[in-house]
Formats: structure tokens, C-alpha cells, sequence
């Protein structure tokens, strides 16, 4: 995890206050595998077992869009961050 | 119609290759266009493997090589095989009059595109998303961003692989985890002089590793690493897939290829600049959606142009925008922006590379997906145990080797695997060369 933390800590990011990916959560509490907590190359999701759902670090997301493609049961709400929000690469 | 507010002869959405080629293509025929990005500047969304190829390029900008910021041209294409501890390299070095392919830094390069773009009498505005197009009468008017609506006769959506205005609008279905490969990548900072030390060129020269197996052998997936001026660019694209199903974790992969005891040494004491990750299209001919539609027109990633056996994409996105404008331009003149009238897009792209390649390409992906494990593990394997053998000396008689070498082709596996083996290379053949 550290690892992960250390490449993130090099991604410019502009965090809107309100979250730009909604999961639908009687989807997750249906869902068997929690895919997205598995392949997000910026570990997004994670899955809280006492409270049951799914809690969202959408401030760390890459805009990639596999979440919204591997979710078993496609009921991931994604969208664009504001234009002025989210990650800005300057690599790329 | 004419009267309303807000109303240019084109808007793009996505200032990426494709966008800003087909922008470009349109103001030089002294047409209205709206280029729409949603980064803070075009490039700051966009991510690739490393390098843009020159021709195409050249059919956008023709003197691009005087003023564009390039890092390296390429000069060598190398091939490495990877099990977990060895490494079986091919090498094609040629230091071309013309290079074929330059690395860049996208954040610089899609930014000094846009910049010319704008220069020829593009209208570029930034931070601004395109929520969704404005439909009346089954024709694509307009597009609605978060602050207000904006009118055109055409809209092109150059809007990436992610393309949900695509998706609205019915031109694209949903994607499947096997259309789409998630890559990651990172640009990892070394002084010049050591980069061409590692790869053996001079500051002005480039290499590019393809990198099969290491990690993501059996996987259908592909590593990668192209050289900066002061960077080197390391990553891979793993069919999403095979993530799912194999439940991995796309970073660790790329962590893993790094420590490879072939990679490793090219990196060393590297410091990373940036970390990234993008979706490349995978699903080739067979994925591509309706390209075009009453108002409307995909180009680029949005329209799933991506040539993965070639490494190619940039090319194919630029050259498809390009044919777009010109459609545009055409329809401009006829006032006709009807789906028929736009036909002429589709037609350009079919009698291009463009889709002619996909079409060569339509069966690889599913059928060495099919049988991934034995043509991206088990074969690779044996690639390198062939030459761990011919390089081997160890008293054991060379005839024996090679008789002990042909034997364990037909006794590692059943027979029946090696024939299905022998079905799918000549299917493959035959759909690549003939079909």
C-alpha cells in the first residue's frame, strides 16, 4: 500500500469537494466480488465490512474508467469531475 | 436555426490527437470551430505509452520536427521475452534519414498541438465538460457543458476511450472488461547522460522496449519502455479482463516488471516524476462503433481506433480527425449535416490504414486470447529454454540436447493442445494475410 501511496503522492490532483463516481449501494451489498476494490490503479475503493459499503477516495481517482467497466453488475455511477477538478498529468 | 446563441459550424469535444487534428483541418477551411477540453489544459487528461509516429504527424503539421517539443527520436525497436529470470531480446536498430517515431511528453506535446491549432483560428476553451450532446429531431445540435449549451451543424466527439457522449447518443454499446486494456505507467527521471549510457544512444537518440511475459506471462498483456530526453517512460497494458478474472492488482504487475532482473538495471536510482493510468481500446474492428450519425461524428480512442499489434493509436486518431474535418468541411459547403452526407467519414476511414488495418488485424486479439496461456506462456517458455540449451555447455552431446528439445515439445503437453495450437496459427494466418 505504501508503494501506492508514494507513485499517488507524484499525480497532481485538483479535489472537488463532492464525489464524481456513485456507487449504487444495494448493487455493492449484492456484489460477490468487489472487483473495483481490486483493479483501480489508485486503490479508489474500499470495502467497509462493519458499515457494509463501500467508501469512495475519489479525491485519489485517475479518471481511467475501469471501475465503470469491471463493476459486476454495472451499476457504478461515473462521471467526469468538474472541468476545473481532478487529476491534471503532466507526463502523460 | 442560424440566430441562435452560441452557435459555431463545429464544436470537437476532446483536445487530444484526434480533436485537435480535426479542429485544425476545419479552421484551415476558414470554418467556425469549438474545440471543447475538459482538462485545465489539452494533454492534462491524456496518457500514452510513449512515442508519436512521424508521418501522420506530418500530414497535420507539416513542419512539426522545427517546433514541436520532441524528446528522442527512435532509433531502435527491441523485443524482450521475459520468464522470471531470463530475458530472450531482439533487437532492429536503424538510424533512419527520416525517423519514424519520436517520444514526447504529452502534457507538452497535446499542448503545443492545441496551441498551433488555435494559432490557424481554432477556438479553444478549456476546463469545461461536455455533460451531454443536444439532440432535436434525431440530429446531434450541440452540446451541453456544466455552465451552458453550445450549438453547431456538426459535433465530432474526439472525447476518448471512455466516450460516454458516444454511449448516449446509441452509436457505442457498453464495453465489455475484454475491449479494453487498463495501463499504468510511470515516467521515471534519469540524467541524460545515463540514459544514453543504458540504451546506447546518443542525446538526441531513442529506444523502445516491447516487453512480453515477466510478469504477465500467459496474460494477454504487454509491457513497455521508451526513453526521454531526462526520463524513461515504463509501463503496461493488461487486458482488463484478465484483471478481473485473475484478481490483480495492475500496479503490483508494473512493480514486478521493474524488479526484473533485465529491467531493473535500465531504471536504477530513477526517481519517479509522475504515476498515470489510461484505458487503451482493445477490441480492434470488431468494437468499432457507428462512426457517425445524423450531426455527429467519433473519431480517435471515442471510435475504438487503436492498432494494439502495431503499438498504435496516436496515428489512427489524428489521421481519423483529420478525415472528420474534412467530412465536416464538405458538409459545410453542401449545408447537408444528415447522417448520408456524413457517410463520406466512414468511406474515408475504410479506404485508409486505418480501418484496413483493423479489418488485418479483427481475429488476433480473441484468438490468441483464447489461448493465451500457451501462446504468452507456455511458447515464450520454451523460446527461452531453447536458448538457455543452445548456450548451454555442460559435457551432455549437442544431438542429445536436441533430441531431449523436439521430445519435450510433444511431451509437456497432450497432443490435443499442440493441435489446437497448430488450428489457431493457421486460422490466425489466414485472417491476418488472406481473408
Amino acid at each position: 500500500m505504501s508503494d501506492l501511496e508514494d507513485k499517488l503522492y507524484t499525480v497532481k490532483y485538483t479535489p472537488d469537494t463532492e464525489s464524481h463516481l456513485h456507487p449504487d449501494e444495494q448493487s455493492c451489498l449484492r456484489c460477490s466480488s468487489k472487483i473495483c476494490t481490486v483493479i483501480c490503479p489508485a486503490n479508489v475503493y474500499e470495502w467497509d465490512n462493519n458499515k457494509q459499503k463501500l467508501v469512495v477516495n475519489f479525491e485519489n481517482c485517475l479518471e481511467c474508467g475501469a471501475c465503470r467497466i469491471a463493476c459486476e453488475n454495472c451499476s457504478l455511477g461515473w462521471e467526469y469531475p468538474k472541468g476545473t477538478k481532478g487529476v491534471t498529468f503532466k507526463q502523460g | 436555426m442560424e440566430q441562435r446563441e452560441n452557435k459555431t459550424d463545429v464544436i470537437v469535444v476532446g483536445g487530444g490527437p484526434a480533436g485537435i487534428s480535426c479542429a485544425i483541418t476545419i479552421a484551415r477551411a476558414g470554418k467556425q470551430v469549438v474545440l471543447i477540453e475538459r482538462g485545465k489544459f489539452a494533454g492534462s487528461k491524456n496518457v500514452f505509452g510513449g512515442a508519436i509516429y512521424a508521418q501522420p504527424t506530418r500530414e497535420i503539421f507539416p513542419d512539426f520536427e522545427l517546433s514541436a517539443p520532441l524528446e528522442r527520436k527512435n532509433i531502435e525497436h527491441k523485443f524482450a521475452l521475459l520468464t522470471e529470470d531470463s530475458a530472450t531480446v531482439i533487437s532492429h536498430k536503424k538510424k533512419h534519414e527520416n525517423p519514424v517515431s519520436y517520444t514526447v511528453i504529452r502534457g507538452k506535446f497535446d499542448r503545443w498541438m492545441a496551441e498551433q491549432a488555435e494559432k490557424e483560428g481554432v477556438i479553444l476553451v478549456e476546463e469545461t465538460v461536455v455533460r451531454e450532446l443536444i439532440v432535436e429531431n434525431g440530429c446531434v445540435t450541440g452540446v451541453r457543458t456544466e455552465l451552458e449549451d453550445y450549438h453547431a451543424d456538426i459535433v465530432v466527439l474526439a472525447d476518448g476511450v471512455n466516450s460516454l457522449l458516444a454511449k448516449q447518443i446509441g452509436l457505442r454499446g457498453k464495453l465489455k472488461p475484454q475491449d479494453v486494456a487498463l495501463s499504468v505507467k510511470e515516467v521515471i527521471k534519469l540524467p541524460e547522460e545515463v540514459i544514453n549510457e543504458r540504451f546506447h544512444v546518443n542525446s538526441d537518440e531513442g529506444c523502445i522496449y516491447e516487453i512480453f511475459g515477466g510478469p504477465m506471462l500467459g496474460m494477454l498483456g504487454l509491457g513497455f519502455l521508451y526513453t526521454n530526453k531526462n526520463s524513461v517512460s515504463i509501463g503496461l497494458g493488461i487486458t482488463l479482463s484478465e484483471l478481473t478474472e485473475k484478481g490483480l492488482k495492475p500496479y503490483e504487475l508494473l512493480d514486478d516488471l521493474k524488479k526484473h532482473p533485465e529491467i531493473a538495471p535500465l531504471i536504477k536510482d530513477g526517481e519517479l516524476l509522475e504515476y498515470s493510468a489510461h484505458l487503451i481500446p482493445e477490441g480492434g474492428y470488431k468494437k468499432v462503433p457507428l462512426l457517425f450519425g445524423s450531426g455527429v461524428m467519433v473519431c480517435g480512442d471515442a471510435a475504438m481506433l487503436v492498432n494494439n499489434m502495431h503499438w498504435e493509436g496516436t496515428n489512427l486518431a489524428m489521421i481519423s480527425g483529420k478525415i472528420a474535418g474534412e467530412t465536416a468541411v464538405i458538409a459545410l459547403g453542401k449545408r447537408d449535416f444528415s447522417g448520408p452526407a456524413l457517410a463520406r467519414y466512414q468511406f474515408g476511414l475504410e479506404n485508409s490504414f486505418i480501418l484496413k488495418d483493423l479489418r488485418t488485424y479483427q481475429d488476433l486479439m480473441e484468438g490468441i486470447g483464447e489461448r493465451a496461456e500457451q501462446f504468452l506462456g507456455y511458447y515464450p517458455k520454451k523460446i527461452s529454454s531453447f536458448f538457455e540449451m543452445f548456450t548451454s555447455v555442460d559435457g551432455i552431446p549437442k544431438r542429445q540436447k536436441y533430441h531431449e528439445f523436439i521430445k519435450s515439445i510433444f511431451t509437456d503437453r497432450s497432443f490435443s493442445d499442440l493441435f489446437k495450437d497448430i488450428i489457431s496459427v493457421i486460422k490466425l494466418l489466414w485472417s491476418i494475410l488472406l481473408k
